[in-house]
């Protein structure tokens, strides 16, 4: 069958089963939009800038098990996409982007709306291709879905000239793809996982500590289950949220910068350490070196080698699809009969409780201010913890990820890696759609809102009736407690002036907007948003000013050297 | 420490760039970095020299591996192999050190490839070591231009490097 370049992408989009797409249309991509517009199998989204279409693929493919699919012109259309892409890159998100380019005739001459887009993207991609000839269309498409959603998954973008969506060849849409230069690891070494499985089973002090991997590779199940049959405490890093239910008793909380006393205590303390999915990253383990002052035998297991002994050295490496590595493990152990010593496990929980005991998470609950972590904990009442939730970046992010306590795996889509501020309502529309009828929270600040406000008028557009949680502090709340503590208090350009009216706003844009002043107004409020199942409602929530996240781990410092909340 | 990486990847459009553009957004060092087609045409093969402690240079295998278009990679210079590199070296050849510099290029086993009245241009090849001692046995001041390949590399014996 003879098809347009265009027509080809429709159809690869068919064949992959993409039900949305996220974009914006231009000159370089018309031939697509026309294809599009013959068809109604593809439902196209269309934001009001591009970051928002990939933040908005995005979410749509974490709350999923799904790629998500992005749609831009050139030049501009990816300059703006870039944002969206990093983060997804940052995050591990499997994304196909196709971004139009101009004819292949003018690249190179400094065209209109040119930008080397497989250079400007290529450091955050975990691959790129510019397809020069028509032929390549449906080849470079298979093989950019199969690369987003194999091995450790990421962004693919696919660049494709102007007159290529116009030139025609046959079409058939490979059934599959081999590379010889891409194969990732499945099966886990059996050997390394034996040791493995002594080493836990051998364990006096064990801690378990999950990342993002475990939620990208749906191993939640899998993983839940080992712990309960190990009885070791567990902890999930902000990315890793969900992979363990948070109301159980082995849970100890998020690590971290922001995580809890006994999570970073007893992450320090262990001797046996299995690490799943994660990456021992920065904001995780603090000062690298001073995590190594404590001897701990340490297991990771990762699909991505080059995650393993990056910035702690490993003794247990494992690589491996962590589903799999998973299985093997519980074969094992149950092969053993055998089950960790229960008198040391029963000493080093008692000393788990007893950093429990600290109530690390303690705010003022009398205060006549309202306190932001009040708002989540009456969101997660409100919602009886099954919402999907989605953030910006600061406090109200790690508020979210303290207060919330997820159950279930993709619900919570934050932007971990990256940090990006504007990242909640776009990724909210992207969980909207793949969820009709469940509820979504977009948790939020009055910085971060304002950086993809614009996307009020997509949600219009779609009927997308999400709750936007407005922490509103009228600061850059986490710029401003970096300030209060290590800057003198000095608050250079952390004020937010001259704010709009936010319920007006919202109005404008045709919603329903409310503002909150009173703590004793919060669950009301919450109630009567989620009680309009077709609205989308904008919570203004004027909160304490100066409140701060604690606990806190300064940059640079070690992990157990935490900041706590004053004494209340 | 100095490594020498060999890699086969495939020879398509943007590999090279994605290579170096990874050494210089992990601010990994290059000292050299060659690279032209195998044998097979789909193939290039690429030998890069960088400095750096076990550890980081665990990580730039790694991350090399990670990059689709990285078909194999290989440090070398954990066993033993060997390295040459190609210099082409212009000098001022006039008078009586004409006659020293023909000598100098036998001894270091140079060949003159081009021959003015004034100038010569001299190949050499060998490892860097060598070239460095070449440059350093004759005078500086005749010296008009170099030009060096950069390292490449193979394993000795049965240490083969192929898909």
């Amino acid at each position: 069958m003879v098809l347009t370049g265009a027509e080809i992408v429709i159809r690869c989009l068919q064949e992959e089963k993409v039900d949305y797409v996220f974009g914006y249309p231009g000159g370089a991509v018309l031939f697509i939009y026309d294809e599009l517009f013959k068809q109604d199998k593809v439902r196209h989204v269309l934001v009001r800038h591009e970051q928002a279409a990939v933040h908005a693929a995005d979410g749509y493919a974490r709350s999923t098990e799904k790629v998500g699919v992005a749609l831009v012109t050139s030049g501009p259309g990816v300059t703006n996409a870039v944002t969206g892409i990093a983060t997804a890159y940052m995050d591990s998100i499997p994304l196909v982007i196709i971004s139009g380019q101009v004819p292949t005739a003018a690249i190179g001459q400094d065209a209109f709306q040119e930008v080397d887009t497989v250079g400007i993207t290529r450091p955050c991609v975990k691959h790129n291709i510019l397809v020069k000839d028509v032929k390549d269309v449906a080849p470079a498409l298979k093989k950019a879905f199969y690369l987003a959603k194999t091995g450790r998954p990421g962004p693919v973008l696919v660049d494709i000239p102007k007159d290529v969506t116009a030139q025609k060849c046959d079409f058939s849409y490979p059934k599959s793809i081999a590379m010889r230069s891409y194969n990732p690891v499945i099966k886990g070494h059996q050997g390394q996982i034996k040791k493995a499985v002594q080493l836990l089973l051998e364990a006096q002090r064990p801690m378990v500590y999950t990342g993002g991997g475990v939620i990208l590779s749906d191993a939640a199940e899998k993983l839940t289950r080992l712990v309960k049959i190990l009885g070791f405490p567990c902890t999930n890093t902000l990315m890793g949220l969900g992979g363990y239910p948070a109301t159980d008793k082995q849970f100890v909380g998020m690590l971290g910068m922001h995580g809890t006393y006994e999570a970073n205590m007893a992450m320090q303390y262990c001797d046996v350490l299995l690490a799943v999915g994660a990456r021992f990253d920065d904001r995780v383990i603090g000062n690298p070196a001073h995590f190594a002052q404590v001897a701990r035998k340490i297991i990771h297991i990762d699909i991505d080698p080059s995650s393993i002994s990056k910035r702690v050295k490993v003794d247990v490496p494992i690589v491996g699809h962590v589903p799999e590595v998973l299985d093997e493990m519980l074969r094992q152990i149950e092969a053993t009969g055998e089950r960790p010593n229960q008198e040391a496990l029963a000493a080093w929980w008692k000393q788990i409780d007893e950093w429990r005991g600290r109530d690390c998470l303690k705010y003022d609950r009398k205060s006549p201010i309202i306190k932001p972590q009040m708002v989540v904990e009456k969101l997660y009442e409100v919602t009886k913890g099954d919402a999907f939730v989605t953030t910006d970046v600061g406090q109200h992010q790690m508020w979210a990820a303290q207060f919330y306590k997820f159950d279930k795996p993709r619900r919570w889509v934050t932007s971990g890696g990256l940090g990006t501020m504007g990242f909640g309502l776009p990724a909210a529309m992207g969980v909207q759609l793949a969820h009709p009828g469940s509820p979504v929270a977009c948790v939020t600040g009055e910085a971060s809102i304002q950086m993809c406000i614009q996307e009020l008028s997509t949600c219009k557009q779609y009927r997308l009736p999400i709750k936007i949680v407005n922490l509103n502090n009228r600061y850059l709340g986490m710029v401003r407690q970096w300030q209060e503590f290590f800057h003198g208090n000095r608050y250079s350009e952390s004020y937010m002036d001259a704010l709009p009216d936010f319920v007006k706003l919202a109005e404008a844009y045709g919603h329903v907007g409310i503002r909150v002043e009173n703590p004793a107004d919060i669950e009301g409020a919450l109630r009567e948003a989620f009680k309009r199942k077709n609205d989308l409602v904008f919570l203004d929530f004027l909160v304490d000013q100066t409140e701060n996240v604690y606990p806190m781990v300064q940059g640079g410092k070690g992990l157990t050297e935490m900041i706590l909340s004053e004494e209340l | 420490m100095r490594h020498v990486i060999s890699l086969l990847l495939e020879n398509e459009a943007g590999a090279l760039s994605r290579v170096s553009g990874l050494f210089s957004a992990r601010a990994y060092n290059i000292e050299s970095l060659t690279v032209a087609p195998t044998e097979d045409p789909s193939m290039s093969r690429m030998t890069i020299v960088s400095i750096g402690s076990d550890d980081v240079i665990e990580q730039i295998t790694k991350q090399l591996n990670k990059l689709i278009e990285v078909v194999k990679v290989v440090d070398i210079s954990e066993a033993a192999h060997i390295e040459r590199e190609l210099m082409l070296i212009k000098v001022r050849a006039t008078g009586k050190d004409r006659e020293e510099m023909k000598r100098m290029s036998d001894i270091f086993r140079g060949r003159i490839i081009d021959v003015t009245e004034s100038t010569f241009v001299i190949e050499l090849t060998g490892n860097t070591a060598k070239l460095d001692a070449f440059l350093e046995a004759i005078d500086r001041s005749l010296i008009l231009e170099t030009v060096r390949t950069g390292v490449c590399g193979i394993g000795r014996g049965d240490r083969i490097l192929k898909v």
